[in-house]
Formats: structure tokens, sequence, C-alpha cells
């Protein structure tokens, strides 16, 4: 049977896609930050995954306002780096898992979530910078990612968006789902976005590291405290893009201990201000 | 009944809503549209007839042609669609923020790099921080405005 191994939690500011294509990882605003990435980079060799379940939100790329889905699953069997009107990263094109996508959204949508299923779709940088962060840059000669991802986008542009609570009950059900496949299979789940940061107005910039590192605090040791957080309390005190942070209670929610098995062990925490406009936090919590 | 909107006393914050996304729809279409290379260059070849060919409202296209994102986001603009015309002009996201708080580029920054802006002071309408209405425009780029 299927088991997740894995969650992994990062921020996927585009100004990091940005910064590692243009090459500047070495400069010193970017050199703290990249290196906080240097033990993932090495851990996703050592723990290598069949399969990526990518928790993630498009910004406005593969979904206008023309259609507005809470939750979609990508069933495809690839999915194209977006251009966000930058021209697309030169990153490789994902290749998704239909079958065990195919799957998780038959199951989850039994289980009373009702997601949108996704044929087509091209992929922005909440997708393609966790995966540069994690993977490093693949070589010309190799130019694929280590692995098949599914790419699982949630709506956090239009308000309301789902709470806490309803993510994190997701990851539960997306933990089932995963461990009723049949094949024998690691599979990886990511909870991208965040940490504080607010993109619009007068209070653009808002930083607040006493609310972060709260959060993961509580991610780490009682998600379902940071589950009962509301959306008011992220806009106001983490920012109004800093609600971005439900996403990663969905993974979360996936992982063994809420399930009733042992606490995961903490490979991995970093926080770092800022990348650009955010405050990027990482963390790698194992089985 | 009306619906509950906690956060219009958040101070400096313009919540995407389902009410800012049905003022919004058009200019925020208008938007997505620069995601393709061939529709920025007409865009930028001849503005004002690029925006004629959107239903948009008159005041959305001055806001638009005056890179005003404060004024595009209240009039329905979305930070995630309007970036698209930023990246049509070449613009970061860290610049985009930083022009709707009337710093400088470089003060703004500064800013960041310092850690960023505190929520004290920010939290509600009728505080004093730096992200309220009294204590607008911001920086030294807003105050030569004024």
């Amino acid at each position: 049977m299927a088991k997740i191994t894995a969650s992994v939690f990062t921020s996927h500011v585009p100004a990091i896609g940005a910064a590692l294509d243009l090459g500047k990882t070495q400069e010193a605003y970017w050199q703290p930050l990249f290196a906080g990435y240097d033990y993932g980079k090495q851990w996703m060799k050592d723990n290598k995954p069949d399969v990526i379940f990518l928790v993630y939100n498009d910004h406005a790329t593969a979904f206008s306002l023309d259609i507005i889905p809470t939750f979609a699953i990508g069933t495809a069997a690839q999915f194209q780096p977006a251009d966000e009107g930058w021209g697309p990263r030169p990153v490789p094109v994902v290749k998704g898992h239909p079958d065990l996508a195919s799957h998780i959204a038959q199951s989850v949508i039994q289980q009373d979530f009702d997601l949108t299923i996704v044929n087509k779709m091209d992929v922005d940088h909440g997708l393609t910078v966790p995966l540069s962060l994690m993977c490093g840059q693949p070589p010309a000669d190799k130019f694929e990612w280590p692995c098949p991802v599914i790419p699982f986008a949630v709506n956090v542009v239009q308000y309301p968006v789902p709470s806490g609570q309803r993510c994190f009950n997701l990851g539960k059900a997306i933990r089932k789902a995963i461990e009723t496949y049949d094949e024998d299979i690691k599979v990886h789940i990511w909870g991208t976005g965040g940490m504080s940061h607010q993109l619009q107005g007068a209070r653009a910039g808002l930083i607040n590291k006493e609310f972060d590192s709260a959060f993961l605090d509580k991610l780490i040791k009682d998600p379902q405290g940071a589950a009962d957080i509301s959306h008011i309390d992220y806009v106001r005190e983490a920012g109004s893009e800093g609600i971005e942070l439900v996403m990663w209670l969905i993974a979360r929610g996936a992982m063994n201990d809420v399930a009733g098995g042992k606490a995961p062990t903490l490979k991995q925490r970093f926080y770092h201000v800022p990348a650009s406009n955010t405050a990027v936090g990482h963390v790698i919590l194992e089985n | 009944m009306a619906l509950d909107k906690p956060y219009l006393d958040v101070p400096g914050t313009i919540i995407f809503d389902a009410e800012q996304s049905r003022k919004g729809y058009w200019i925020n279409q208008f938007c997505m549209s620069l995601m393709k290379a061939e529709n920025r260059e007409r865009f930028k070849a001849n503005e004002r007839a690029y925006l004629d060919e959107w239903a948009m409202t008159e005041e959305q296209k001055q806001a638009v042609m005056a890179r005003d994102l404060n004024w595009c986001m209240r009039t329905g603009g979305n930070i995630y669609f309007l970036a698209k015309i930023g990246a049509t002009d070449g613009k970061s996201f860290q610049q985009m923020a930083g022009s709707m708080t009337g710093m400088t580029e470089e003060e703004y920054r500064n800013m960041m790099i310092k850690g960023g802006r505190s929520v004290e002071g920010n939290r509600f309408v009728g505080e004093n921080g730096d992200a309220q209405a009294q204590n607008q425009p911001q920086g030294s780029a807003g105050k030569k405005a004024h």
C-alpha cells in the first residue's frame, strides 16, 4: 500500500524563483535564504519520494475570475510552467501521476470534499518555486523533476478561502485516500505559501515574527491548535496574504499522528525575513 | 441578513471578497489578458485603445493608466491580477507592493530588510501605526507628490 512518509512546508515567493533563474542565489541578500534549504535539498536526495502531492495556490494564472474552485486536483499527465507575465520560468515540465490523482479524487469526494478535477492546467510559481527550493535546478542533460507531482490548488485569492479547520480535515481525508492506494509507493505531501506577508495597500510589507513563530510551534506540536486559527486572525496578525498558511494545514492533517499514530520527527525548521515582501518559513516532518 | 465582514476594520487593507470581485470582474480579466506576450505588446503600443476593448469603467481605465494600484484595488482590482500590469512594465512584486505605501523603492526595500512593517498599531482602524489613514502618505515619494 502507498504510504505518506513525510510532509514538507515552505513559502513560495515569486522573487525566489527569479533569484534562482537569474543566478542570484549567492548574492548577500539571498544567500541566507537559500542556505536554509541546503539541508532540505540533501534530504530530498536521501529520501526521494515516488510522488509528491503538492498543495499550493494558483495566483490568477490557471484560474481567472471565470472559474474559482476552492479545491482543485490536477489529474493530467503533465502540467506546463505558466507565463505569469514575465515569461515562463525555465524549469522542467511537471509530470503528473494521473492514476494516483484519480484515486485520490474519487476517495476524497466520497469523504464529502467536493474537489474540482482538472485535466488541463498550467502551474505557476506557487508550485514550481517549492520544487526548485527542494530539488535545485535539474541538470541540462537530465532536465526533469525527481518524481511525478500531483498539483492540488486551493483558492486563497478570493475571500472567503477555506477555513484552517476544513483544510486540516481535508488533509485527514487525503491521508485515507493515499493509504488505500494499492501500489507500494512513498508519497510526500507538501504545504506551501505564507508566512506573514501583505502585498497591498498602506499596510503592505507587514511581517509578524511572533505570529509566525507561534504558528510553527503549533504546526509541529499542536496542529489542531493551528487549525483553530480564524480567518480574521490571519488577516489581522499575518497580513492579507498570510492567510495562505491554511494550505500548510492540509499537509499537516495528512500526517500519522493526526490519525492516532506517533508524533512526527522534526527534521528541519527554518525562518528568514525577508524574501521580497514575505517572511519565509520551512519545516520538514517525517512520519 | 447582512454578511459578517470582520475584516473591514483592518487598516490599509482591502479584502478581495465576492463584492469586490464582482465590481472588479473586467479590470481583472483585462489583467489576465496580459499573460500573453502578444497582448502585452499591443497594450504597450497603445494603452488607451487596448483598454477600450474591455467593458471596464472609465475610472478603472484611468486607474490603470495612472499605475495607481491602490486606486485599481478600490475599483475591484486584486493584487494577483494587477501584478500582470507590473510584469508587463518589468516591475517586481516588491516594487508593486512598495508603490502602494508612498515610500520610495529604496525606503520600502530597507523596511523589509529591517524585518518588515510592524503589526503594532496596525491591527485595527483607530490605532496609530504607520499604515493608518492619518499617517499617509508614508515615505518621501508620497510626500513629494502631495
